[in-house]
């Protein structure tokens, strides 16, 4: 009998507990205070070979940042694929991070949803000034005419990497500078029995880059004016045609790559199988893999005619990644201070230089170390012909939708399928209805 | 002693002005102990299975884009406008979904089939006693047994246009193709995706079917073979009927995971599914997730769990009723 009322008693206590766990919990969503000012917890993006490099960059820092301000980092990094969907999360729940890294592309859409801090000019001051950073890395901070979402942290841009022996094989002089020249070099390049041009055909990022700076040189947009989704006007059908027919038509992109979307292109271009790569700050990723820095050049991203500039002649997105502050953060003002930190001057170098990056920092893109040809290429496309994706808060989606419908017609030129303006038009079509409404 | 004062309570109200004995206390405590005991898992089914699905249904009628995620309670009431959405079949979002649920009720057909038919034919035979038969059991066992990651990312190595041993096999060995084909993009990826779900399926469909093939009396089968019938003949009369039971319970545990399984299509193909393997759990996860649109999503996922309910019912509902006229 005793047995049967003590395990009665166990029952019932066990099920309260329960209850008033499951009322626990839930989201405070509520604004940001300083009640735990000594700790941060900081999410890096996976900017090294690996997440143990990332680690090994940034602690020393970190470690630094506590010395001079008494405040312990905790350290994160996050690979990304994974990054979105913890933002997300720690968006839904209001459980997170107290500053995170985003890429730049998600300003907007992440400004939508009004997790981050926005960067008025009252939080600039404490980082000592908008005016610090370059123009082109403040384009890609979330929609034009808000409050940025997040501060520039790394600046990067597509360049061409293309094999030296390889061309020096195939007797080309130099690197191609248009799309024609481009397909001519492939076909000597394909003469002597190596593949042209890599691409991640399955990546769906990847192709979004590529279409949007196509598109661009086609004169057009993704997007209207004022917002709206244009997938499917001449120039972006033309555009799009245009980056699959390096596969379809021209040849150049190997059919295999249309399944790619584990950078196996880099991997490709560092085993001397593919002679060129249109890649972002590729030259720490090429040396993990074993290549030496002469066996390859870095010249811009071949236009349709004539030199990259403004306009028609962009040949890069603006790659980059921001540093936000997440607004439910515990210690606002240390988290301040920990973006001032990492944008200073200082710290600017040390991690740019580790991650072969461009500071988007005025003050620190002048030192020497940015000056080597591989960076004056990437420092001179940012400066020149570089254009922000659209800062519009559908931007997460458009990646989807049309990142995902570039993949398909891939899939199609792999398959020998024909690719036609009429396919490339019908998939747009399609991506474009499974936008939001608004 | 709150439990005590409860039986009292509920006594008084039950029967009102009998005053309670103390044997039918006893009794009715009896009674209530294992409910009582089942009140903690009860709890925790609640915590883990029920509120969730709640608030999932509740998120079903919410507009909850990416403007709302931080504050969901603030995301305007839809209605059905969500559910409108998903089952509006001429526009595209309600065309995708009607297309990515043909696509998975055909894959899960085929893969149940595949592996219950596999599961089977293996378990029959390895009944019989033979050397390296403990070998052969345990080797069969093993696709169930590896984490689900590492086996599907290996297939997807395998599965890889340049490099993978699928083509190797197929093209370079066996010129069975005029071209490397591509697996994991374009129409084989359906092909692709049923191969690593049936070698992941079937194992666990013949662990099953053994251990309902070891309560089959031997005898039933000596009869029948002094009585002249032949294997087909015991697998029609004796294996399959006696088996009836597992299989009922087999079948709709292997057509529910496989209709829902994430982890085999993400693993192998990411997050944008190609269109001939776009099965339905992926494309909910790319509705919510991707799109940021969390209110179609869980619309999109009620919708399935009320298909799923219908089917198992009107299958418990069949298979319940063809036992109870073959029990008489």
């Amino acid at each position: 009998m005793r047995s049967i009322r003590a395990a009665a008693v166990g029952a019932v206590t066990l099920s309260l507990a329960l209850a008033a766990s499951a009322c626990g919990g839930g989201s405070s969503t509520g604004g940001g205070s300083n009640d735990s000012p000594k700790t941060l917890t900081y999410w890096a993006s996976n900017q090294g070979a690996s997440i143990e490099v990332d680690k090994k960059v940034l602690q020393p820092e970190l470690d630094k940042f506590e010395k001079q301000y008494g405040i312990k980092v905790k350290l994160e990094v996050v690979p990304w694929s994974d990054l979105l969907n913890r933002i997300l999360t720690a968006t839904t729940s209001g459980q997170g991070p107290d500053v995170l890294n985003i890429g730049n592309t998600w300003s907007a859409s992440l400004q939508a949803t009004g997790a981050l801090l926005p960067w008025d000019a009252k939080n600039f001051a404490k980082i000592g000034g908008k005016d610090r950073f370059v123009d082109s890395a403040l384009g890609s901070t979330g929609v034009q005419g808000q409050d940025p979402a997040a501060v520039p942290l790394y600046s990067m841009a597509y360049a061409l990497y293309y094999n030296k022996k390889i061309f020096a094989d195939a007797g080309i002089a130099k690197p191609p500078a248009t799309w024609d020249e481009l397909v001519a070099d492939g076909k000597k390049i394909q003469a002597k029995g190596k593949q042209v041009i890599g691409a991640e055909g399955a990546n769906v990022s990847e192709n979004i880059h590529h279409v949007f700076v196509f598109a661009k040189q086609h004169g057009a947009d993704f997007f209207t004016a004022d917002g709206k989704p244009d997938f499917t006007n001449d120039g972006v059908v033309a555009a799009v045609k245009q980056y699959v027919d390096l596969m379809a038509k021209d040849k150049v992109i190997p059919q295999g790559n249309a399944e790619y979307a584990q950078n196996q292109s880099v991997s490709d271009f560092a085993k001397g199988k593919t002679a060129m790569l249109l890649w972002q700050s590729a030259s720490a990723n090429l040396k993990s893999q074993g290549m030496s820095e002469d066996a390859y050049g870095i010249a811009p991203v071949p236009v349709r005619s004539g030199t990259p500039g403004t306009g028609t002649q962009v040949n890069s997105m603006v790659a980059g990644i921001n540093m936000a502050v997440f607004k439910n953060s515990h210690n606002l003002d240390g988290a301040t201070k920990f973006v001032k930190f990492m944008t200073s001057d200082d710290e600017q170098k040390i991690l740019n230089k580790a991650y072969s990056s461009i500071p988007p920092v005025k003050s620190a893109q002048a030192d020497p170390s940015f000056n080597t040809p591989a960076n004056a290429v990437l420092k001179n496309t940012l400066a020149t012909s570089a254009a922000a994706l659209p800062q519009v808060a559908q931007e997460s989606q458009f990646e989807t939708t049309v990142g995902t419908a570039v993949k398909e017609l891939f899939a199609d030129a792999a398959a020998g399928r024909a690719v036609t303006t009429d396919s490339v038009k019908a998939k747009l079509e399609k991506a474009q209805q499974q936008m939001p409404a608004k | 002693m709150t439990t005590t004062t409860a039986v009292k309570e509920t006594v008084g109200t039950t029967a009102p002005g009998a005053a309670p004995t103390p044997r039918r206390t006893g009794r009715l405590r009896r009674i209530g102990l294992p409910y009582l005991l089942l009140l903690p898992a009860l709890l925790l089914e609640l915590l883990v299975h029920l509120v969730p699905m709640v608030i999932g249904v509740v998120m079903s009628f919410k507009e909850l884009t990416q403007f709302y995620i931080r504050d969901w309670g603030s995301a305007p009431w839809s209605g059905l406008g969500n559910y409108k959405v998903s089952v509006d079949f001429d526009a595209p979002v309600g065309e995708a979904l009607l297309h990515s649920f043909f696509v998975t009720v055909g894959f899960t057909l085929l893969s149940v089939g595949l592996c219950w038919l596999i599961g089977t034919t293996a378990a029959i035979y390895m009944q019989d006693t033979f050397r390296g038969r403990g070998l052969l059991r345990a080797l069969f066992l093993v696709p169930y047994a590896l984490p689900v990651y590492t086996a599907v990312i290996t297939w997807v190595f395998m599965f890889q246009h340049d490099n993978g041993l699928v083509n190797h096999v197929l093209h370079d060995q066996l010129h069975l193709t005029d071209k490397p084909s591509f697996w994991l993009i374009g129409d084989n990826s359906f092909v692709a995706l049923l191969v690593v779900s049936v070698w992941k399926g079937w194992p666990f469909a013949f662990l099953i079917i053994m251990a309902g093939l070891q309560n089959i009396p031997r005898e039933l089968y000596e009869a029948a073979a002094l009585d002249g019938a032949g294997m087909w003949q015991q697998i029609r009369r004796i294996t399959l009927p006696s088996l009836r039971p597992v299989n009922q319970v087999l079948v709709l545990v292997l057509f529910l995971w496989t209709f829902n399984d994430f982890n085999t299509p993400y693993v192998l193909f990411g997050r944008a599914a190609p269109e001939a393997a776009d099965l339905i759990s992926v494309h909910i996860y790319q509705a919510s997730f991707v799109t940021w649109n969390f209110g179609t999503g869980s619309a999109m996922s009620v919708l399935l769990l009320l298909f799923l309910l219908v089917v198992t019912g009107a299958y418990l509902l069949l298979t319940s009723r063809g036992r109870r006229t073959s029990d008489v």
